[in-house]
């Protein structure tokens, strides 16, 4: 019962079948604009991701250098104002550093692109289930992003921009915040909603029904059950976000009061809705990592991932568990006692399903014949780094102790472990291991190495004094600060830097080797690398499994 | 599109132009919203409404006029439903829905109706959240319906509207069982009490919402009461277009006893429409306007 259940010789007759006869590409336009083809559609989905990073990558960096010292360096001359419309520049920078990174970088390369490449592929699919729909899923993304991009230049109160936070909560996002700016926000959520939620169909639908003959639930590599579980979780956690932001619009706009308590209203209502659906939101950005991150220790062991099944259903558990877990981000908010201890508990279970994945890629790698080419190497990182994240995690779970270090810089810690440390790695991951997949030319990898160790060691500089500050109680959220906080905040920008230099490796590696990197063979990672888009040409052809491959 | 014929039952979409001409309507319907919902009063100075939009000042001109904007959105939107399903029913008469397109288009369906269910519980949960734990407003008793609030007689028009939905899910299984049985005439039938009753309904709940005698503004009770059953009632309608759309289908003659999908999402929907209406008539009509007093 592995994941590894198919081998090439299964089916070499498709692979020559798809070379000669499926490959007919149609003009620009009509590929690129009204593309009904997953693999076109990840492409766009991934060149989408970069964009939104560079972006939500930029504004971290205004952030950080805003921060290197105390004291006001630079709000007031970005914002071209003083005062409090220069410090509201800053809550602007928060806002749509959040947003975009969550709705417009990790989940559309995640989901989006590598799961749009891949499930079919790993499935043995043509394609996905509605690949004109999928279309549209990609689409609304970029009305959403220009809304939100939109926003940060109309006024959305007291300055420019959005100031809400990524959270939003009333009654800052309502009689907090007059102008278009956050309407122009909520709608570009309603939107990117409106996609995530269509795309989830798809996926569902597609891995329910279109694995090929053969490939049981049980047998179907570990990414796709990733993507499944992902899909569930958008699915049902979306649609009330949807309503919680509908009522934002109202009670902004046409004088309702759920959020308002002088019409009887709760802003806390808010605050509950926004987390049932903000906490499998944080399983939504990092459950296909661990897909992606499942493949590439097994491929790089050359050893099928170890305990399968359990691996599997963690996913399924963590899905389940996490939608009742989400008031463990509202410990502060003056909840009963009975209600904390609740939410503490639910919480830290979520780290047995949690375990067994982190310990299960160990003995993945355990006996394993392992090497450490540039995608192992980010799993490695995503593995040691995800656990510091997690281990934070089970800390902030106990009510007790998030009272005291709610809002600081610890849980802005906490939570870049498992995103910028976790999620991203994870997407640099996936995105070395299949490079030659998508583009048929080899990613340089002494470039790779140098971007990860670059990277790794940059984001560690950059985050972990972030701990040390939260304990010593410096707020999240705030442009400025006492001096004593001063160290590891310089500390901290540094590591930025480091990391920025990282990333100029990644680009100058990606334009390198899509244009002269050497051309990827079909399976260029050899015997461990078993599921099935490996059994395809790189990249491979316009239209793959025209004869579907039988799964042993 | 592929070159050698597919040797499996898939269907591979042809390119279109709907996703992008969708979105991009969207994106108008979005903005005219917004310039609508912010432009000023006619006979106010719109100095301040203008100097808000910021870099997005050069649409002024359309705050002005901002609902058309808003409507010419609406308009691609629509638009862009109408084709891209004709281009469905294009396709299904073209001979691409095998069977597991088929099974695709049901699993697609329910997984939508989840969703639709998940957006209720957001609805649901706001009149819980108001109604269990009601919020002391200016010192007065803490009650749900807030204090001053008078309520409709929940077995009023409310248990008719009631008994309406109801029958009409009665009707639709009817039409559902001609359909099965090739009776295109009870089929026709059917869908046409079917959508009278949708049609009653809404024309019952118009006349409600008008002489109700709570505001949808500035109190708890009238915003989830408007905008739980606002919500479903734009549901009806949407249930309604669709069975409709149905009927003319089956006066065209699109639908076998073998082969008629479009009928049973319609169906679905409407029977989802109708739970709906059940949950909300039990606990905001009649458990949630217990002990206000009647109008």
């Amino acid at each position: 019962m592995t994941d590894t259940a198919a081998t090439p010789a299964h089916f070499e007759a498709s692979h020559d079948d798809a070379h000669h006869e499926a490959d007919h590409k149609p003009g620009f336009f009509v590929r690129w604009f009204m593309s009904t083809n997953h693999k076109d559609i990840g492409t766009l989905y991934l060149i989408f991701a970069i964009v939104a990073g560079i972006i939500g990558g930029a504004i971290s960096g205004m952030m950080r250098v805003e921060l290197a010292e105390p004291g006001i360096q630079w709000l007031e001359s970005w914002a071209g104002a003083g005062g409090n419309e220069a410090l509201h520049m800053w809550n602007t920078l928060i806002t749509a550093h959040g947003l975009i990174m969550v709705f417009f970088m990790v989940m559309p390369a995640m989901i989006g692109g590598f799961g749009n490449w891949f499930v079919p592929l790993m499935i043995g699919a043509p394609d996905m289930a509605f690949p004109r729909m999928n279309n549209i899923s990609f689409w609304l993304l970029v009305p959403a992003f220009l809304l939100l991009l939109g926003s940060t230049f109309v006024s959305g109160g007291t300055g420019m921009g959005a100031g809400t936070g990524w959270t939003v909560y009333a009654p800052l996002s309502t009689t907090g915040s007059v102008g278009p700016a956050v309407d122009m926000a909520i709608l570009s959520l309603h939107l990117a909603g409106a996609s995530s939620i269509l795309g989830a169909i798809n996926f569902i639908t597609t891995i329910f029904n279109m694995r090929a003959p053969g490939m049981t639930l049980h047998k179907m590599p570990l990414f796709v059950w990733s993507v499944l579980v992902t899909a569930f979780l958008l699915l049902l956690a979306l649609p009330v976000l949807a309503a919680a932001i509908t009522m934002l619009l109202t009670d902004r706009n046409f004088d309702t009061t759920f959020y308002t308590a002088s019409g009887g209203g709760d802003p806390l209502l808010y605050q509950h809705l926004f987390w049932f659906f903000g906490h499998p939101e944080v399983y939504i950005m990092i459950l296909p990592g661990f897909g992606m991150v499942s493949q590439v220790v097994a491929t790089f062991s050359k050893k099928p991932v170890f305990g399968y099944l359990g691996m599997a259903y963690a996913m399924v558990a963590i899905g389940v568990v996490g939608f009742v877990v989400w008031a463990h981000h509202m410990f502060t908010v003056g909840l009963s006692l009975n209600t904390k201890l609740y939410f503490t508990a639910a919480t830290m279970i979520i780290a047995v399903p949690t375990g067994i994945k982190i310990f299960s890629w160990i003995a993945t790698m355990w006996g394993g014949s392992v090497s450490f080419k540039t995608p192992m190497v980010w799993a490695l990182g995503f593995i040691f780094m995800f656990t510091v994240g997690g281990v934070t995690g089970v800390v902030l779970a106990n009510g007790g102790f998030d009272d005291i270090v709610h809002d600081t810089y610890y849980v802005v810690a906490h939570f870049h472990y498992v995103l910028s440390l976790g999620a991203v790695f994870a997407i640099f991951a996936g995105w070395y291991y299949w490079f030659g997949k998508m583009f048929g030319r080899m990613y340089n990898e002494f470039l790779g190495q140098v971007h990860f160790w670059l990277f790794f060691v940059g984001v560690n500089i950059l985050f972990f004094p972030m701990h040390f500050l939260g304990l010593d109680g410096m707020p999240r959220r705030y442009p400025d600060y006492p001096d004593a906080y001063q160290y590891w905040n310089e500390i901290a920008t540094i590591g930025y830097m480091v990391m920025a230099a990282g990333m100029a490796v990644f680009f100058v590696n990606m334009i390198w080797s899509l244009f002269a990197g050497k051309k990827a063979a079909d399976n260029y990672w050899g015997e461990g690398a078993t599921t099935l888009e490996w059994t395809l040409s790189s990249p491979p052809p316009y239209h793959q499994f025209n004869k579907l491959p039988h799964i042993d | 599109m592929a070159g050698a014929a597919p040797q499996h039952d898939y269907h591979l979409v042809n390119p279109s132009i709907w996703p992008l001409i969708g979105a991009f309507s969207a994106l108008v319907m979005a903005m005219g919203g917004i310039l609508w919902m912010h432009a000023p009063a006619p006979d106010a100075d719109p100095a301040g409404a203008i100097d808000a939009l910021g870099a997005l000042g050069f649409m002024s001109p359309l705050m002005m006029h901002a609902g058309w904007v808003f409507f010419a959105g609406l308009i691609g939107v629509l638009f862009t439903m109408f084709s891209w399903w004709v281009d469905v029913i294009d396709e299904a008469h073209e001979g691409h829905h095998k069977p597991v397109v088929q099974l695709h288009m049901r699993y697609g369906m329910i997984l939508f109706i989840a969703s639709e269910v998940m957006f209720f519980v957001g609805w649901f949960w706001a009149f819980f959240g108001a109604a269990l734990f009601p919020a002391s407003i200016d010192g007065a008793e803490a009650v749900f319906p807030p204090p001053g609030i008078e309520v409709l007689d929940p077995f009023s028009l409310p248990l008719l509207n009631t008994m309406i939905l109801l029958c009409s899910g009665t009707t639709v299984t009817w039409a559902h069982h001609c359909l099965l049985k090739g009776d295109r005439k009870g089929l026709i039938n059917g869908l046409w009490l079917t959508i009278l009753l949708g049609v009653l309904f809404s024309f019952i709940q118009a006349y409600e919402y008008v002489h109700a005698p709570f505001d949808f503004k500035n109190n708890i009770y009238g915003a989830t009461f408007f905008m739980a059953t606002g919500f479903h009632g734009f549901h009806v309608i949407v249930g309604t277009i669709f069975l409709a759309v149905c009927l003319i289908r089956a006066y065209r003659g699109d639908f076998t006893p073998k082969q008629h999908f479009g009928f049973e999402a319609a169906a679905w929907y409407w029977h989802f429409v109708d739970v709906v209406w059940l949950f909300l008539f039990a606990s905001i009509y009649i458990w949630g306007s217990a002990g206000a007093p009647i109008h």
